[in-house]
C-alpha cells in the first residue's frame, strides 16, 4: 500500500468508497505520521483513541453506505474550537484543564459528515499572533526549511499547528480560524491552501472568541478541491449564532469548473507596497499572467484606504478582545491564582494566565475603549473600517475577484520579528483589509522563494461568493502546479 | 406638595429621580433559552451562555423585545425602531461575561410620561427619560460560607427593563407614588410581575437638594432598594444628610451610596467604585435591533386598558367616586374583580361592597384577592339580594362574614337561617304594636316632644324581628303609630 | 496622545491584569509605539461616515420565548476551580 498520508481528501474519499483501504488504515497511517513529527509541536492534545473510535465508526458507515462527505478523513482541529470532553486551551495557560461540556457547531458539523479528529492543533495564544510564537504550549515549527540553512522557521499564525499538520502530511485537512489573516498567512508560509469564507458563513458558536466581528472559521487543506469539500461540511446556518447567515451552502466542489473565461480579476494598485520584495512582486505578476492565459480579464482597481486597514484592525480587534477575554477570571473554569481578595485573584490569574502578546492587546483594547479615548480610537477605527468596506463594494462593481499576494514575505525564523510588535503586525497587511470587510479569501501556494520557501497568492471575493473564489483558485492552482514538498527532516 | 427641609439658613427643596429595574415577564432569559422562574436550586437555570463559557453567543428573545415595546407604549413613550446593544465592561464575581449586555446610547424606548396619583385625587406627570433592555447579573451570597462568597447564576442573563425617570419628583411620597403607579402599569401590561420581595422590581434612587428655584444640586445615587418604604426612608435620610452638609458650608460629592435598611442610613460606597470606566461599545455578537411599525402596531393593538383610562371610565360611565375608582384600579386584579361583580349590577353599590366589606373581610381573614374564598359571582349575589330587598344591608354584612368563614353561598345562608327580609306590612305592624305596648314611658316622652326616640323604637322593632324587617317599611309604619 | 506610567497602571487595573511596577515603563513604550502608529487613522476623512455596525448586510434574528436550555448544574460547574454545593466559590467579598 502506498503512503496513505500523501492522498488528498478527494482521493481518500474515493479510495474509501471503493474499499481500497479502510478508514482505520487511513487514520493509522496518520497517527504514525503524527508520532514521528512530535518535534514540529503541531498539537497541544492528541486524541488518538478518539481517532481510532471515529475511524471504526466511519468504516461501519461506509459499509452501510451511509458515508458522509468527510467520512473517515482524519483532520486536525485548531485548539480554539471547543470539543466536548477534550481539553480545549486556546493555547493559553488561563484555560488550564478546561474540558468543555459542549461541541462547537463547526466541529459538530464535521463529525456529522464523518470526519475523524486526530487532535487539537497548536496556535498562537487566543489566535493572537502571526508566527505561532505566542502559544503557552511552545512554538510550532514549519516543516519547510530554507535551502540555504537549517534554521527552524515559523509556520505563520495564528493557525500554525493546523498549517504544519497539513503541510507535513500529518492531517489531511485542518480547521483554522481567521481574524486578520490567521488561516491565509500560515497557509502561504507552509505551502498549502487556506480559505476564510465570508463572515457569517460558518457558525462562531463554540469557538473561543478573539474579535467577534472578525473571527471566521475556515479550512486548511492541500488542494483547492479539498477546501471545497471541507468547507461545505463545516459551513451552514446556525440559529445559536446571531451573526450566522441563513443561506443555503452551495456545492462548492461543483464550482470547480476550471473555466474562468471572461471573469474580471481586479489588481489593487495600493497593494504594491513601497519596498515590496522582488520575489513577491514577480509572483504576483506571474499570477496575473496565469489568470489572463486562462481567459480572465485583468482590471486595475483602487482600494484607496488599504493603508489604514492595519491600524484600524489593531484598534478594533484588541478592543473586542479586551471585552471577550474578560470572562477568563478564574471563577468558572481554567486557571485560578489565589489572591488576597477577589480583585487580587482576578489580577493574579490574568497576569499569570495570559501571555505577553495577549496582555498587550487587552491593554491596547482597554485603553481604546476607555472614557475620553473611545471616539478618537474605537469609533474612528470603525468609521475607517466602513470606508474600507465601501472601497471593496465599489471595486466589486468592476470586478468579480481580486488577486493579491498573501503575505509580504516567506516564512521567517523564530525570534526574527519578536522584538517589535509592529513589525509582526505588518505580516497581515494583505489579509486584514478583507477581514475588516468580512469578505471571503483564499491563499494558494504559487511558487517558491529563492531560498526554497513557499509563497502564496490570495484571491478575494464578493460576500457569500466563495464559489467564484474557489473556481478561480482552482485555475490558479492548476497553472501554478505547485508540487514542491518539504523534506521530511523531522522524522530523523 | 414637595418636601421642604427647613434649615437654619433657609429652605431646601428635595429633587428625586428613579431608575427602576423591572424584570421582564418571560419564560426564557434575554439571550438564552434557560428558565427565569424564581427560587430554583442554585445554578440549575443556567446555560453555557449564561455562565459565559468560551465561545458562547447571545441570541435575543423576541418576547423580551415585545415586552419592552409594550411597556414603552404603556408609558406613552417614543418607541425606537432601531436600537443597539452595548457591552458595559466591569469585573464582578456574579457577572460571568465580564460585561453586562445593555443599551447605552440607543435604547429601545425614549421619552414618555407617567401620571402619579397623590392624596385627595391630585395627580402629577413625571417624565420618563428612557427605557432599555439589559441582562441581570447573578447572585453573590456572602454569609453562607466562612471564607468564600458563593455565586449562583440563575438570575444571570434574565431580561431587565431599566426605566429611568426625569428628576421630577419632589418628595418621598411622590417617589412612592411613582413606584406604585409604575408597578401597577407593568402589572396591567403583564410585562413585569412587580414582585419587589423577589427582586422583580428594584430601584436606584437619585437624590439631590437645592434652594427652591435654583439649578439642580449634586446628586447621590442609592442602589438597589427593593421596597417602597425603604425608598421613602432612604430619601428622607439622604436629603437631610445633604442639607446638613450644605448648611455647614460643605459640598456634596457625587457618589453611589448604600442604603442600610437595618440602620436606616445611607453610607458611601466610594471605596467600591474606584475609577469605574465601563468602556461601553456596541456588542459585536449582536446586530442592531431593528423592527418595523407593523411590529409595534401589532403590540399596540393588543394593549390592555391601563389604570388611568380605567379610572376615567369608572368615574364617567359607572358613576363611581374618584376616590373609590382610584382604589379599584390600583391593582389590575382588583379592577378585574370589581368589573365582574359590577357586570349587570348597580356599579356604585358594587363598588361600595368591594372596597368596603370585601376588603375588610379579606383583611379580617388574612386573605388576599388571590386566596379569597369569595368569588366575584358570590359577592354579586349578595349585592343582588341587597338591591332587590331580600335582605337588609345589615343582614347582608353578617351573611357576607359567614360566607367568608364557611364558603357557603349567600342565598343558602339566608334560607338556612331564615334571614329573608320581612316586607309583609301586617307582620311588621304587629311587631310595632308590641314594641309600643311594652314601652309606655318612652312613648309618653316621645309624644312629649323627644323626637329622637324614634330611633329607639326603630331599633327595638328591628331587634324584635331579628333584623329581618324591611327598615324602609318599618320607618313608614312606625311614625304614624307613634304620633298616634 | 501618550501613555505615562500611571495611565498604564490604571489601564492594567481596569483590565485586571497584574503588572509589576518594574515592567510599567517598557509596557508604556510598547503601547505608545502602537498607539503612535495608529494615529495615522486621523488622516482619513470620516466626516458623515457611519461607523460599521455589522459586517454582513443582514438583520438581527431572535429566538422564541421557550425554555430550551439549562438544567445541568453539574455541567455548569464541572470546570470550576472552586465550588461548594452547586455554587461557584470565590474569595469572600466584604460589602
Amino acid at each position: 500500500m502506498s503512503d496513505l498520508t500523501k492522498l488528498t481528501i478527494a482521493e481518500a474519499r474515493d479510495g474509501l468508497k471503493a474499499s481500497k483501504f479502510s478508514a482505520r488504515e487511513l487514520t493509522a497511517a496518520h497517527i504514525t505520521a503524527m508520532e514521528s513529527a512530535k518535534g514540529l509541536n503541531a498539537f497541544i492534545t492528541e486524541t488518538l483513541e478518539k481517532a481510532v473510535e471515529g475511524a471504526t465508526r466511519s468504516d461501519d458507515r461506509l459499509a452501510k453506505g451511509e458515508a458522509g462527505n468527510m467520512e473517515g478523513i482524519p483532520i486536525a482541529v485548531k485548539d480554539l474550537f471547543c470539543t466536548k470532553g477534550t481539553l480545549t486551551t486556546a493555547a493559553s495557560h488561563i484555560l488550564d484543564g478546561f474540558t468543555p461540556e459542549y461541541e462547537s457547531t463547526v466541529t459538530a458539523n464535521l463529525w456529522a459528515e464523518g470526519a475523524v479528529m486526530l487532535g487539537k492543533a497548536n496556535l498562537d495564544e487566543f489566535a493572537m499572533g502571526s508566527s505561532n510564537e505566542t502559544s503557552y504550549y511552545g512554538n510550532v515549527v514549519n516543516p519547510w526549511r530554507r535551502t540555504t540553512d537549517d534554521q527552524p522557521l515559523v509556520p505563520g499564525g495564528s493557525s500554525g499547528g493546523s498549517a504544519t499538520s497539513v503541510a507535513a502530511n500529518i492531517a489531511m485537512g485542518a480547521t483554522g480560524t481567521d481574524t486578520g489573516g490567521s488561516i491565509r498567512q500560515p497557509a502561504a508560509f507552509t505551502g498549502i491552501v487556506g480559505m476564510k469564507p465570508t463572515y457569517g458563513r460558518c457558525s462562531r458558536w463554540g469557538t473561543v472568541a478573539f474579535a467577534s466581528s472578525l473571527d471566521q472559521a475556515g479550512t486548511m487543506t492541500r488542494t483547492v478541491r479539498d477546501t471545497a469539500i471541507m468547507l461545505e461540511a463545516m459551513a451552514g446556518f446556525d440559529p445559536k449564532d446571531g451573526t450566522s447567515v441563513d443561506m443555503e451552502v452551495p456545492n462548492f466542489e461543483a464550482a470547480l469548473t476550471g473555466d474562468i473565461r471572461g471573469l474580471k480579476v481586479g489588481i489593487p494598485k495600493e497593494y504594491r507596497l513601497d519596498g515590496m520584495s522582488e520575489e513577491i512582486a514577480t509572483l504576483w505578476e506571474q499570477g496575473v499572467d496565469w489568470l489572463k492565459s486562462a481567459g480572465a480579464e485583468i482590471v486595475e482597481i483602487s482600494l484607496p484606504h488599504t493603508k489604514y486597514a492595519l491600524p484600524a484592525y489593531y484598534i478594533i480587534a484588541p478592543a473586542e478582545a479586551s471585552s471577550n477575554l474578560a470572562r477568563y477570571d478564574g471563577v468558572r473554569y481554567g486557571l485560578r491564582v489565589e489572591g488576597e481578595n477577589l480583585d487580587d485573584m482576578y489580577s493574579r490569574t490574568r497576569g499569570e494566565g495570559f501571555g505577553e502578546e495577549v496582555q498587550r492587546r487587552i491593554m491596547i483594547g482597554t485603553y481604546a475603549l476607555s472614557a475620553g479615548y473611545y471616539d478618537a480610537y474605537y469609533l474612528k477605527a470603525q468609521k475607517v473600517r466602513a470606508r474600507i468596506a465601501e472601497d471593496f463594494k465599489e471595486a466589486y462593481k468592476l470586478v468579480d475577484t481580486i488577486l493579491t499576494p498573501t503575505a509580504p514575505s516567506a516564512a521567517f525564523a523564530f525570534g526574527e520579528k519578536g522584538d517589535d510588535p509592529l513589525e509582526m503586525y505588518l505580516n497581515d497587511v494583505f489579509t486584514v483589509p478583507a477581514s475588516l470587510a468580512g469578505l471571503p479569501g483564499i491563499s494558494i501556494p504559487a511558487g517558491l522563494s529563492s531560498d526554497g520557501l513557499p509563497l502564496g497568492l490570495q484571491l478575494l471575493g464578493r460576500p457569500f461568493d466563495e464559489e467564484t473564489v474557489i473556481r478561480t483558485a482552482g485555475v490558479l492552482e492548476e497553472a501554478a502546479n505547485f508540487t514542491a514538498k518539504p523534506t521530511t527532516w523531522w522524522r530523523a | 406638595m414637595g418636601m421642604i427641609i427647613q434649615g437654619a439658613t433657609g429652605d431646601w427643596e428635595v429633587v428625586i429621580g428613579l431608575e427602576v429595574h423591572a424584570q421582564v415577564s418571560s419564560n426564557a432569559k434575554l439571550f438564552s433559552g434557560s428558565a427565569t422562574e424564581y427560587g430554583a436550586e442554585q445554578n440549575t437555570q443556567v446555560s453555557f451562555v449564561d455562565a459565559a463559557m468560551p465561545g458562547m453567543l447571545p441570541v435575543i428573545n423576541r418576547a423580551a423585545v415585545e415586552q419592552a415595546v409594550k411597556t414603552g407604549l404603556g408609558l406613552k413613550a417614543k418607541i425606537n425602531n432601531f436600537s443597539v446593544f452595548d457591552r458595559k465592561n466591569y469585573f464582578y464575581a456574579d457577572l460571568p461575561q465580564g460585561y453586562q449586555i445593555s443599551q447605552f446610547l440607543q435604547p429601545i424606548v425614549g421619552e414618555g410620561i407617567l401620571t402619579i396619583d397623590l392624596k385627595d385625587g391630585v395627580t402629577r406627570e413625571i417624565g420618563i427619560t428612557r427605557l432599555h433592555l439589559e441582562q441581570d447579573a447573578g447572585k453573590s451570597i456572602h454569609d453562607q460560607h466562612p471564607s468564600m462568597t458563593l455565586v449562583d447564576l440563575n438570575r444571570s442573563g434574565v431580561a431587565l427593563m431599566e426605566i429611568v425617570s426625569e428628576p421630577d419628583m419632589r418628595s418621598p411620597e411622590e417617589a412612592a407614588a411613582y413606584v406604585k403607579k409604575l408597578r401597577s402599569i407593568l402589572r396591567y401590561l403583564g410585562t413585569c410581575d412587580g414582585n419587589m420581595d423577589e427582586g422583580s422590581m428594584r430601584a436606584d434612587v437619585n437624590v439631590s437638594v437645592r434652594r427652591p428655584g435654583d439649578e439642580l444640586g449634586t446628586r447621590c445615587e442609592m442602589k438597589n432598594i427593593n421596597s417602597v418604604r425603604f425608598i421613602q426612608a432612604a430619601i428622607v435620610y439622604e436629603a437631610n444628610r445633604q442639607v446638613d452638609i450644605l448648611e455647614e458650608g460643605g459640598t456634596i460629592a457625587q457618589e453611589t451610596r448604600l442604603y442600610d435598611s437595618v440602620k436606616g442610613e445611607t453610607r458611601s460606597m466610594r471605596s467600591k467604585e474606584e475609577a469605574h470606566d465601563y468602556r461601553y461599545f456596541p456588542d459585536p455578537d449582536l446586530l442592531p435591533l431593528e423592527f418595523d411599525d407593523a411590529f409595534v402596531n401589532a403590540i399596540k393593538a393588543d394593549l390592555p386598558e391601563l389604570p388611568d383610562a380605567k379610572k376615567d371610565r369608572f368615574i364617567s360611565e359607572m358613576g363611581i367616586s374618584p376616590y373609590d375608582a382610584g382604589v379599584l384600579v390600583a391593582e389590575k386584579e382588583v379592577a378585574d374583580f370589581f368589573e365582574l361583580v359590577a357586570k349587570g349590577r348597580d356599579a356604585k353599590l358594587s363598588a361600595n361592597w368591594v372596597t368596603g366589606e370585601f376588603f375588610g373581610n379579606l383583611k379580617r381573614t388574612g386573605n388576599t384577592l388571590a386566596t379569597s374564598p369569595i368569588s366575584a359571582d358570590a359577592l354579586g349575589e349578595v349585592v343582588d339580594l341587597v338591591k332587590d330587598g331580600t335582605i337588609s344591608n345589615r343582614i347582608a354584612k353578617e351573611v357576607f362574614e359567614e360566607m367568608f368563614d364557611t364558603g357557603k353561598s349567600a342565598s343558602a345562608i339566608v334560607d338556612e337561617k331564615g334571614l329573608k327580609q320581612v316586607s309583609d306590612t301586617g307582620a311588621i305592624e304587629v311587631a310595632i304594636d308590641e314594641v309600643i305596648a311594652a314601652n309606655p314611658e318612652k312613648l309618653a316622652e316621645y309624644r312629649g316632644g323627644k323626637d329622637k326616640l324614634l330611633g329607639f323604637f326603630m331599633g327595638q322593632v328591628m331587634k324584635n324581628t331579628g333584623g329581618k324587617a324591611n327598615p324602609g317599611i318599618v320607618n313608614k309604619l312606625l311614625k304614624p303609630k307613634l304620633d298616634g | 496622545m501618550s501613555l505615562d506610567k500611571a495611565t498604564v497602571a490604571k489601564v492594567a487595573n481596569l483590565a485586571r491584569i497584574r503588572v509589576e511596577e518594574k515592567d510599567l515603563d517598557s509596557l508604556a513604550n510598547e503601547l505608545n509605539a502602537i498607539l503612535g502608529w495608529v494615529e495615522q487613522l486621523g488622516e482619513v476623512d470620516t466626516e458623515n461616515v457611519a461607523p460599521m455596525t455589522s459586517v454582513a448586510d443582514m438583520q438581527h434574528r431572535w429566538r422564541a420565548d421557550e425554555i430550551t436550555d439549562g438544567g445541568y448544574q453539574q455541567d455548569v460547574i464541572a470546570n470550576a476551580p472552586s465550588d461548594e454545593e452547586g455554587f461557584f466559590a470565590v474569595p469572600k467579598v466584604i460589602e
